[in-house]
């Protein structure tokens, strides 16, 4: 079987081609030695050094690990002697160039999640730090610099946003998939902050609440000392309540209680002008 | 009840020897007997003698290691040391409870703890795996309120975690959170408002969220202790004239490192103000806007001069080129030059490099060629680390560096300890010669960042490259491989690298002997990820001997299964065996996506989240 195989192969392959490294088009370089190595030899894979490189390749372009792995041990097992480990190192020492294929993945086109092992702080440098080094008189404005958008996250099935209210410097995160309304929303913008804007009202206040906390209401409708207002996905600013709530929850990336008397400071979304509703 | 030990990771696992535990016990038996409490007292004052003098030459030492082994010499010894442990450093945060580590350890000053496994930073594992500091901040906030210090690595730290750790000790001085998460700038923001005695504040490749809180303000008022300031890692502005503020009333900083939001024109008005700093980040290292003709650019090349204690440079995340000449005057005192954010040639380096004959660390990016790497090699005699980072991080990427540079820095510097290369082609010719020109690596971590990629002059796998680097660097403690690699390989790591303790493996190796290999061959072995090699249930239980000496393994993407997994659970108590299917996954493939266990005195965790699963 399998010398007829290979009879079939050599008719195939034309000499010249490298083809023990198919699956690797990336800048390999081979020098013609490269191509003496590579000459096909008629005998069975797995007992000389030289074993046939792609007979495990080409026999079954879908050779599956076993199949492939079976043919090369025999050469794994004469190169535990000793006779490896003198230093006569890379020039007389011919490896089989196994086809990587052997028991591995293929080297898939796709990119892999987490390859090349660089931390993603470290990936965009070739877009930032060119634009920086190419062209010193369009300079990056400091105001137009991106920020890393603030946004939800999804721990199990709940939808967390963050949610910073004035005048409190500790930052919420509130669980959107666990209200349906923005009634119930408001509720929990009381429930989350109340405490702590009395505290820092008073911040002598560590005990039993001396001064009585005052219910945060009046977030939606403009009429309360506070506004909520939230940023979508496209970084505009918008009053919180003026959409359905299913559309509300699909774009919102962060929450704010800002204190109403602000609001007109603030530059909420230009492109949705028909939203901005002062008071 | 049996004595636990820590759980550090150079221990044998023993028991304590009771032997003078019993022969105390007989001593005031006897004396129970009569009657004076004086003679009772007499008879125990040898002991308490001996105790004092053990706990005054205890207190020297300082290496866990030696400590670990001081504890295991009696009782006494035992509990001696733990009393004057000072620093008290866990690994793995599971491995040992907060309760259990504040039982033993009542007097501890500095808690330095690792959560997450490595592989995490690389988005192998879903987030809210776990590694949270909240349990031990509030233990330690019960138990020790004497600490000092924390120091963390690769954990969850919330706002209120950071609330807590600033209320609950009153003489707070030092935090150090390494690539941790969960967290903003509110939190930061109560965090110094409420530490008056804060010496250090270093936030390390960590994530911050952007509350839009000034937390640079919320310093107190007056002479600050502050002697390092670490925030390049935030991203987001900051006030910076209540930064310069700060600057200006803190005598004692020593170390600066800004964030991106500082421009060139800024960080010439700090440096002003601090000129004894020793350790620099410098921003963004541009200019603000652009400069009109007219206007006054400062000196920067005075205010570099006059900083004449400065070693340690880094920063430059948006640099513009044309400024670099101004730090030429530190150039010959620099020990340390963090370039991998700047992506500039080897001619605009050059000019630099070949002034910076004391450099000892040195991190950049492959923008700088084979060329760049050469001259580094030519002037850079004392070098000890290396880090070449890639500006493009793909596959099929073109690779300004390779083995040239490589062999060129094998070359050049002799005393090279650690290296970082990530590259696109590699031969086994130049890794074989760094093994030889190079003896006192330390860490190996080679990355060709092409999957499988064999030596690309010979066509060979990268088997002898490796083999070379474990044989000849009899120093080698962390190593991790990248390439064409087959079982050779590892055969090699398994017979040379007697000291490895750390080894990263991905996309490597052709059977289970591979991983037999390492399992079998590193008494040393502490720390072993690997992702996507074709290692099975068996090879997994070729190491059965050795797991309780390891810290943890992580293997993804490889092909363990369940049965295989439950098997090392039943045979291994104290292990804690975790199986992390991707967060969307549905349950129960046989397929085992992710396999990270390690050892553990306190059993399965129980904030594990839904797609892990202990066995």
């Amino acid at each position: 079987m399998e010398s007829g195989c290979s009879k079939k192969l050599l008719d195939l392959i034309p000499q010249e081609k490298k083809w023990g490294f198919i699956e690797n088009q990336n800048g390999i370089s081979h020098g013609s030695s490269e191509e003496k190595k590579l000459e096909l030899k008629l005998g069975p894979p797995g007992e000389e050094d030289e074993p046939l490189v792609s007979f495990g390749y080409f026999s079954s372009m879908k050779s599956n690990a076993k199949q492939a792995h079976n043919k090369f041990p025999p050469a794994q097992e004469d190169h535990r002697g000793g006779a490896v480990l003198t230093a006569s190192w890379a020039k007389n020492h011919h490896h089989q160039p196994k086809p990587p294929n052997c028991s591995q993945k293929r080297t898939a086109p796709g990119p892999v999640v987490g390859w090349p092992p660089i931390r993603s702080f470290r990936k965009n440098l070739a877009t930032t730090s060119k634009l920086a080094s190419e062209s010193p008189t369009s300079l990056p404005h400091k105001v137009a610099i991106e920020r890393k958008p603030a946004a939800p996250e999804t721990r199990g099935k709940g939808l967390f946003v963050k949610i910073n209210m004035d005048g409190v410097p500790i930052g919420r995160k509130v669980d959107l998939k666990s209200y349906d309304s923005y009634e119930k929303l408001s509720t929990a913008v009381d429930e989350l902050f109340r405490g702590l804007l009395a505290a820092q009202r008073d911040p002598s206040a560590d005990g039993p609440k001396q001064e009585e906390e005052k219910v945060i209401t009046g977030v939606l409708d403009g009429n309360g000392e506070y506004t909520l207002v939230y940023e979508d996905n496209e970084g505009d600013r918008m009053l919180v309540g003026d959409v359905p709530w299913h559309m509300f929850v699909s774009t919102v990336k962060r929450l704010r209680v800002l204190k109403s008397s602000e609001l007109s400071v603030i530059n909420l979304g230009s492109s949705k002008k028909g939203k901005m509703v002062q008071n | 009840m049996a004595e636990q030990m820590s759980d550090d990771d150079e221990r044998q696992q023993s028991p304590p020897s009771d032997l003078d535990f019993t022969s105390n016990k007989a001593r005031t038996c006897i004396v129970t007997g009569s009657v004076s409490g004086h003679t009772e007292f007499q008879s125990l004052y040898p002991d308490q003698v001996l105790e004092n003098v053990l706990e005054n030459v205890l207190h020297f030492l300082t290496s866990r290691r030696d400590r670990n082994s001081a504890s295991l010499v009696c009782k006494s010894w035992y509990r001696v040391e733990a009393l004057t442990r000072s620093e008290l450093f866990i690994g793995n945060c599971y491995a040992v409870s907060p309760a259990r580590a504040t039982a033993r350890f009542t007097r501890v000053r500095a808690l330095h703890l690792k959560g997450r496994p490595r592989f995490a930073d690389f988005n192998l594992m879903p987030p809210d795996w776990g590694a949270h500091f909240n349990p031990w901040v509030l233990a330690f906030a019960k138990a020790c309120p004497w600490l000092e210090k924390v120091y963390l690595k690769r954990m969850s730290v919330t706002d209120d975690d950071l609330a807590t750790l600033a209320e609950s000790f009153l003489g707070f001085k030092e935090l150090v959170l390494v690539c941790c998460d969960g967290f903003g700038t509110s939190g930061l923001a109560i965090f110094v408002s409420k530490c008056r005695q804060l010496k250090v504040l270093d936030l390390i490749e960590s994530e911050v969220s952007d509350d839009e809180t000034d937390w640079i303000s919320c310093f107190p008022e007056g002479e600050s202790h502050l002697e390092s300031l670490i925030f390049d890692c935030v991203e987001c502005p900051i006030n910076f004239e209540a930064l310069e503020r700060l600057v200006a009333r803190s005598p004692s900083l020593k170390k600066l490192r800004l964030n991106r939001y500082v421009s060139i024109g800024q960080l010439y008005r700090l440096m002003v103000q601090a000129p004894q700093l020793t350790h620099l980040g410098t921003g963004s290292f541009s200019p603000s806007e652009v400069a009109g003709q007219g206007d006054q650019e400062p000196d920067y090349v005075t205010a570099f001069a006059a900083c004449k204690s400065l070693v340690c440079l880094s920063g430059f995340r948006e640099i513009i080129p044309d400024y670099l000449p101004a730090i030429y005057p530190i150039c010959a005192n620099l020990t340390s030059l963090n370039f991998s954010y700047a992506n500039i040639t080897a001619e605009q380096l050059k000019p630099i490099i070949s002034n910076c004959h004391k450099l000892q660390v040195f991190w950049v990016l492959d923008s700088i060629c084979d060329e760049g790497l050469q001259a580094v090699a030519a002037t850079c005699k004392e070098l000890r680390e290396l880090r070449v980072f890639p500006v493009d991080a793909r596959e099929d990427s073109d690779g300004p560096v390779s083995e040239v540079g490589f062999q060129a820095i094998s070359e050049g510097c002799r005393k090279l300890q650690s290296i970082l290369y990530f590259c696109q082609r590699m031969t086994n010719a130049a890794v074989i010669a760094m093994s030889r020109n190079c003896p006192d690596l330390v860490v190996f971590r080679l990355c060709i960042m092409g999957r499988h990629r064999p030596d690309h002059v010979t066509g060979e796998p990268m088997d002898d490259g490796f083999g070379a680097i474990v044989m000849n660097c009899k120093k080698l403690t962390r190593l991790a491989v990248s390439g064409l690699l087959t079982d050779k390989a590892f055969d090699y790591i398994g017979r040379y690298g007697k000291l490895v303790r750390t080894l990263s493996v991905a996309f490597a190796g052709d059977s289970d002997m591979a991983l037999k290999y390492v399992l079998e061959g590193c008494p040393q072995l502490q720390k072993l990820e690997i992702r996507d090699s074709p290692f099975g249930d068996a090879a997994l239980c070729s190491g059965l001997h050795h797991y309780y000496n390891m810290r943890f393994l992580w293997m993804s993407s490889c092909r363990l299964t369940h049965q295989g997994c439950q098997q090392i659970a039943r045979a291994m108590p104290r292990l804690v065996v975790e199986v992390i299917r991707s967060a969307d996954e549905e349950e129960v493939y046989d397929r085992v996506q992710t396999l990270y266990m390690y050892r553990s005195l306190e059993g399965p965790r129980n904030d594990a989240p839904k797609f892990v699963t202990i066995l």
